[in-house]
């Protein structure tokens, strides 16, 4: 953590900075893109998402471009973040209470630093996922220059492909949905960047009291 | 179909059997090469060029009589050649006339993601349609002969349409009409196979050709090519004829299970946290909150 002032004047906490928010969205609206022309492509039934997006030429056109955005949002996200999203020790016992964070017994889960393990295996599966659907993608983006004897890279992708957006798709339901319907606050860290202080000190325990303690040495 | 219009199956005040009741028109058709007969000349080549409307292209020379060393999206017909030695020390120059095999069990169909690009017809014809073709070249993939190929400027796939245009005008394909030898020949499927079985016991009684035989490859359902190889138990040294063609694994795999596995996920998926928020609800923080964390740390 740096030296950026993250307990506000104002009595809130700074969550994200705007460098953070930015890439955040640059990652999370390509995602969506690629989400759509993704499901297009891959059932007849929803063929008429390319159609609605411009016409499934145009969408195969520009799939691997915004894949390209991806890639890049993705790659910031890790320079910024990668240190904080590092396994400790302590997420075992986190994960061990995962049931009870599922139910919303709060009181009964290990408190969380910056980001709890649960974020930190969204982060890690969007990265590993993101590099494999890289790799396989700029096969299929352009399969007419991998050889004929080289054959076994395209059916490869063919498989990899879809198996790595499967598992993105299944993270993103994840965190769509905690951080707009059941996390309240979360969606306006990412938009705006605060949270208030009961909001730090209630999700992310140790995190909070790391700020403090930053700030009262500062004093 | 058109000829059930004309068949007829009662016919008043007339005597004896109704003429034509009960006959059954094959619709499948079916181009036959003879690769033993086929002296390499390439008018099948330039026939397919012409009546398809696309002129000469460079040529690769590879020390072969081979006009370029793949069929390309505006070469759909190109005959392959092989110096190949045999065991007794003796040459054989194996000639094969390669085009799309028209699969009854297409690879390139099953593994195109866009509507109505490529379609079979009931006489076995696998045609594509490049209006709607978006270029995503899965059909490139798909294809275990290497026949769909992209041409870049119209971002389109294009191969051998076994000349759909002239067959549903009661016409043979161009290469058929070209060759001089007679070693292709289109017909029913059933004529073909019967024709080409009764060459392959020619090849194997009379010209010690043990090993002849017919290829139909039958991991793609058969073709609506085949061959007459005088060895059949190598099709690799016809150009890479593959042994053993089917669609391939990993596009099985992916339009078969992992289809319904991931479609069956991103549904209980979906309904799954909504599930969640009925029973459980958001975790909402007081905001007069103690400054300390409940929990067990």
């Amino acid at each position: 953590m740096s030296s950026e002032p993250y307990l506000l004047p104002n009595g809130r906490v700074l969550r994200y900075s705007f460098r953070e928010r930015l890439v955040h969205w640059l990652a999370g609206v390509s995602y969506v893109y690629l989400l759509l022309t993704g499901l297009a492509f891959w059932s007849p039934w929803l063929f008429w998402i390319a159609v609605i997006l411009g016409g499934p030429t145009i969408s195969r056109e520009l799939h691997p471009w915004f894949g390209l955005v991806f890639v890049v949002g993705v790659s910031l996200m890790y320079s910024m973040w990668h240190r904080q999203m590092k396994e400790t020790p302590a997420d075992k016992a986190w994960w061990a209470s995962i049931g009870h964070y599922i139910r919303n017994e709060d009181d009964q889960i290990p408190s969380a630093d910056r980001f709890n393990p649960g974020q930190k295996l969204l982060f890690w599966g969007f990265f590993w996922n993101g590099i494999l659907l890289l790799l396989s993608g700029l096969i299929l983006w352009l399969p007419q220059h991998i050889s004929w004897n080289l054959r076994f890279l395209r059916l490869a992708a063919v498989f990899v492909h879809p198996v790595c957006a499967l598992a993105t798709i299944a993270l993103f339901i994840i965190h769509v949905y905690m951080g707009t319907a059941m996390e309240r606050g979360a969606f306006g860290s990412v938009i705006r960047g605060d949270v208030s202080r009961a909001w730090a000190n209630h999700h992310h325990h140790t995190w909070y009291e790391q700020l403090l303690r930053n700030s009262a040495e500062r004093k | 179909m058109s000829q059930a219009a004309t068949e007829l199956i009662r016919i008043s005040g007339h005597a004896g059997v109704v003429p034509g009741k009960g006959l059954n028109r094959e619709f499948q058709v079916c181009k036959l090469v003879d690769t033993t007969t086929c002296i390499g000349c390439k008018a099948c080549e330039v026939a397919c060029l012409e009546w398809n409307g696309y002129t000469f292209s460079e040529t690769t020379f590879d020390n072969t009589y081979q006009t370029m060393p793949e069929t390309a999206w505006n070469y759909w017909n190109l005959i392959k050649f092989n110096e190949h030695e045999r065991a007794d020390g003796t040459m054989m120059l194996l000639m094969r006339k390669d085009q799309c095999m028209h699969c009854a069990d297409p690879g390139c169909l099953a593994a195109c993601p866009a509507d109505a690009a490529i379609v079979q017809y009931a006489n076995g014809i696998v045609d594509f349609q490049e209006a709607n073709c978006i270029g995503c070249g899965y059909c490139m993939t798909g294809c275990p002969f290497n026949i769909p190929k992209f041409d870049p400027p119209s971002r389109k796939v294009f191969k051998c349409t076994l000349c759909n245009d002239r067959v549903s005008v009661g016409l043979e394909p161009a290469c058929i009409k070209a060759c001089p030898t007679g070693c292709l020949h289109f017909g029913t499927k059933s004529e073909m196979k019967e024709l080409a079985e009764t060459r392959a016991e020619q090849l194997r009684t009379n010209s010690g050709f043990q090993d002849a035989g017919v290829y139909d490859p039958a991991g793609v359902g058969g073709t609506h090519v085949i061959y007459v190889l005088h060895d059949a138990k190598n099709p690799e040294l016809y150009g890479g004829l593959p042994k053993d063609p089917t669609i391939p694994l990993s596009v099985r795999l992916w339009k078969g299970p992992l289809k319904w596995i991931g479609n069956f996920g991103i549904i209980f998926g979906a309904v799954g946290v909504f599930i969640h928020y009925l029973r459980f609800g958001p975790k909402v923080v007081k905001e007069d909150e103690q400054e300390s964390h409940g929990g067990t740390q």
